[in-house]
C-alpha cells in the first residue's frame, strides 16, 4: 500500500507534478536527442571513411605509413589477397599503387594523391565507384582514363573527357610526366578528399612509375566492421612471418585514423557528460518540488509517525513518490527520444544550405540520428539514480519532524 | 485492572526562556474499560499529558507503565512499535490520509502491522460497518463530513486492536449533531467492546458523557471524579 500511496500522492497536485514530469520529458528528449544527432553525424563519417577512403584493414611495407616514399612496396601482393579473400568476413580486398603527384591542366595545378587501382578489386572495397555523378568508372577498355573528384573538378576547371597532366617522380627519382583523360567525376562527402584524391588503373601508373609486381596497398574491407579487430588477429597470426620480417604491417582503420577513434569516444563522452548535466539541473527542481510537497504534508507525515509507521517506511514512501516523479517523465521522455530518433533516422535532418560549410569538415549534409541501446538504457538508469538521489534531502526532512509538533501544529 | 500507572510525572520545556513545567507531577491509575475525559483550561497540561501517555513525548521525570511496562525504558524503534500495537490515536483533525479510501484508511493501520490483506480487508469492513459507515468504504476523506471523517478516524485507531484510544479534542471540529453521534457511538463502543477511551477536551457535551472526569490545572490534577 505504500506504492501505492506514493503513486497517489503524486497526483494530489497534478499541475505540479505534471510539470516536473514535462521538464525531465524535454531533459531526456533533449539529451538524448543531442546524441542521436552527435552519434549519428560521428558513425556516418567513421562509416564514409571506411566505405570510401580508409577500408577496414589496411597492409604496407613497415615505413611506407611514416614516409610515403614510393619505393616502400609490398612485394607479391596476391599472396596476401588469396589469405584474406579466404576469410568469410572479408568482402573484398583491393591492391593499389599510391604516389603524390601535381596535377595540372592548361589553367591551374594542385598536388594531389594518385590511387592506381584494379577497378574491378576496388568496387569490392571502396564505394567511389557509387559516387560518380558524371561519366563513368574505371574500366579497362578506356585509354589512360582518371576518375576525378568535383571539388578537384572545379579547382582545375575539368569536364569529361578533358586532359589531365600529373607530374610526379617515378621509382627512379625522375620527375616524369603523364597524360590521363577524364571519364568520370565522383563527389563524396568530403570536399578534402575529393579535392586532393584521383583514381586510375594500376598498370598506367604502374607504367608511369616503373613499379610492377608491386603495390603500397592492400586494402581490406569486411561485411561488418564489428569483425575488425577479429580478422585483424587473424591475419596478424596468417602473416606473422612477413611482420617479423617486417616486409609488411597491418593496421586497422583505427589505427590508421587515431582521430575517427578517439571523436567516437569523444562523442560518447560528452552525450552522458550532457545527459549528466540535464539530469543534476533536474535534480535540483525534483528536490524543490519534493520538498514543497514534503512540508506541505507535514502534519499528515507526523500523523503517520504518530501512529506507528516506521521512518524506513516514511522514507520509502518519499522515495518512492520521487522514483515514480522520475520514471513517468523519464519513460516518456525516451518513448518522445525514442520517435524522434527513429523519425530522423530514417529520414535525417537536412543542413540544407549548412551542408556544404560540413561537408569541407568530412560530414554529409542530412544527418541520420543513431541512439545505441546502452544509451537508452543508461539514460533510464541515470533517471532512477537522479530520483533516488533527489529523494534523500526531502526525506530527510520527513524523517526529522517530530510527530509532537506536527501534532501540536494539527490540533 | 489498572491498564495505565502513572507516577509522579513530569515534563518540563527547557527550549523557552523561562523553563515550563508542563506537567507538574501528575500520579493517576487507568482501568481498563474506562471512558475517562481529560479536561482543564487551555495551557493546563491536558496534550502534553496525552502525548506523554501516547509515548509521543519523552517524560523528564516519573513512569508511565502500560499494560505493566514502562514506556520510558523504550527506544524511539521500540515506542513507534509499541504505539503501533497497543494505542489507537483519535486526533481533532481526522487527519486521514487524503489519497486513500475509507476502508484504506482503517486498513492501513494492520498493514503496517503486517496483518494479510484479505483479513485486514475483512476486519476493516466490521469496523466501518461498526462505526456507522457501512456503504462509504469506497469514499475518500473529501468526500466525507467532519463526523464521518472522525468516525473512519476513530475505526482506524481500533482497527490495531489497541490496549487504549487516546483521543485528543475529538470533537472540536464536529457542529452538535455529528458530536452527539460521535459521543453515542463511542460510548457504545466502549460498552459492547469494553474499549478504553481517554479524551482531552473542554466541550461540556463530552464531559457529560464521560464516566470519570480528570480536570488538569497549571500540569497537575486537580479533581478526579
Amino acid at each position: 500500500m505504500i506504492a501505492s500511496i506514493a503513486w497517489r500522492n503524486l497526483w494530489r497536485n497534478k499541475l505540479r507534478s505534471l510539470i516536473i514530469i514535462a521538464a525531465v520529458m524535454v531533459g531526456i528528449l533533449g539529451g538524448v536527442g543531442s546524441d542521436g544527432f552527435m552519434e549519428g553525424m560521428v558513425d556516418q563519417r567513421v562509416n564514409t571513411a571506411i566505405a570510401n577512403e580508409l577500408s577496414n584493414i589496411q597492409l604496407h611495407q613497415p615505413d611506407f605509413l611514416l614516409n610515403n616514399e614510393i619505393n616502400y612496396t609490398i612485394s607479391n601482393p596476391d599472396q596476401y589477397i588469396e589469405v584474406a579473400n579466404q576469410m568469410p568476413e572479408v568482402k573484398g580486398t583491393s591492391k593499389r599503387l599510391i604516389c603524390g603527384a601535381m596535377a595540372s591542366t592548361a589553367t591551374a595545378a594542385t598536388s594531389v594523391l594518385i590511387f592506381g587501382v584494379v577497378p574491378e578489386q576496388e568496387k569490392k572495397v571502396t564505394g567511389i565507384y557509387q559516387k560518380v555523378y558524371s561519366g563513368n568508372y574505371l574500366t579497362d577498355d578506356q585509354r589512360i582514363p582518371v576518375v576525378v573528384g568535383k571539388k578537384l573538378a572545379d579547382k582545375l576547371d575539368l569536364n569529361l573527357n578533358s586532359k589531365l597532366i600529373v607530374t610526379l617522380a617515378d621509382s627512379s627519382g625522375t620527375i616524369t610526366y603523364g597524360a590521363f583523360i577524364v571519364v568520370g567525376m565522383y563527389q563524396t562527402s568530403n570536399n578534402l578528399y575529393d579535392e586532393a584524391h584521383i583514381f586510375v588503373r594500376i598498370n598506367d601508373l604502374g607504367r608511369l612509375t616503373g613499379i610492377t609486381g608491386q603495390v603500397h596497398e592492400v586494402a581490406i574491407s569486411l561485411f561488418d566492421n564489428e569483425q575488425t579487430g577479429q580478422v585483424f588477429d587473424k591475419l596478424s597470426s596468417s602473416f606473422k612471418q612477413q611482420i617479423n620480417n617486417k616486409l609488411i604491417d597491418i593496421r586497422t582503420w583505427e589505427q590508421l585514423e587515431p582521430l575517427l577513434k578517439s571523436m567516437i569516444e569523444m562523442t560518447a563522452f560528452f552525450s552522458y557528460l550532457f545527459l549528466i548535466i540535464i539530469l543534476i539541473a533536474l535534480a535540483f527542481a525534483i528536490i524543490n518540488t519534493m520538498t514543497m510537497a514534503i512540508m506541505e504534508r507535514k502534519r499528515e507525515i507526523g500523523m503517520l509517525m504518530a501512529i506507528g509507521m516506521t521512518r524506513g517506511k516514511i522514507f520509502t514512501m518519499i522515495m518512492l513518490e520521487t522514483l515514480f516523479l522520475a520514471i513517468v517523465g523519464g519513460m516518456v521522455g525516451l518513448l518522445m527520444s525514442y520517435g524522434l530518433v527513429e523519425y530522423y533516422a530514417h529520414y535525417g535532418l537536412d543542413f540544407g544550405s549548412m551542408g556544404s560549410g560540413m561537408s569541407y569538415i568530412g560530414y554529409d549534409s542530412i544527418v541520420y540520428f543513431k541512439v545505441t541501446d546502452g544509451f537508452y538504457l543508461a539514460s533510464f538508469l541515470l533517471v532512477a539514480i537522479t530520483a533516488v538521489l533527489s529523494s534523500i534531502s526531502p526525506s530527510i526532512k520527513a524523517l526529522k519532524l517530530n510527530p509532537v509538533d506536527a501534532i501540536r501544529e494539527l490540533n | 485492572m489498572s491498564i495505565i500507572q502513572i507516577n509522579n510525572l513530569h515534563k518540563t520545556y527547557t527550549d523557552t526562556k523561562v523553563p515550563v513545567k508542563a506537567v507538574n507531577g501528575i500520579s493517576l491509575s487507568i482501568e481498563e474499560g474506562e471512558f475517562t475525559a481529560i479536561v482543564g483550561p487551555s495551557g493546563s497540561g491536558k496534550t502534553t499529558f496525552l502525548n506523554l501517555m501516547g509515548g509521543l513525548d519523552t517524560p523528564t521525570e516519573g513512569d508511565i507503565l502500560i499494560g505493566g511496562k514502562n514506556i520510558k525504558d523504550l527506544n524511539s524503534r521500540q515506542l513507534i512499535d509499541f504505539r503501533l500495537h497497543h494505542i489507537g490515536f483519535v486526533f481533532q483533525s481526522y487527519n486521514l490520509i487524503p489519497v486513500l479510501t475509507a476502508i484504506e484508511n482503517v486498513a492501513f493501520i494492520m498493514e503496517l502491522q503486517g496483518i494479510p490483506k484479505k483479513e485486514r480487508h475483512q476486519i476493516a469492513m466490521e469496523l466501518l460497518k461498526k462505526t456507522g459507515l457501512e456503504g462509504k468504504e469506497n469514499y475518500r476523506p473529501g468526500e466525507l463530513s467532519g463526523g464521518q471523517q472522525q468516525r473512519v478516524s476513530v475505526a482506524r485507531a481500533l482497527a490495531s486492536k489497541p490496549k487504549f484510544i487516546l483521543a485528543d479534542e475529538p470533537t472540536a471540529n464536529l457542529d452538535s449533531a455529528s458530536t452527539e453521534d460521535l459521543l453515542n457511538m463511542m460510548s457504545e463502543l466502549n460498552k459492547t467492546e469494553n474499549m478504553t477511551f481517554i479524551f482531552s477536551t473542554h466541550d461540556k457535551r463530552v464531559m457529560d458523557k464521560a464516566r470519570r472526569i480528570v480536570t488538569i490545572d497549571d500540569g497537575k490534577v486537580v479533581s478526579d471524579f
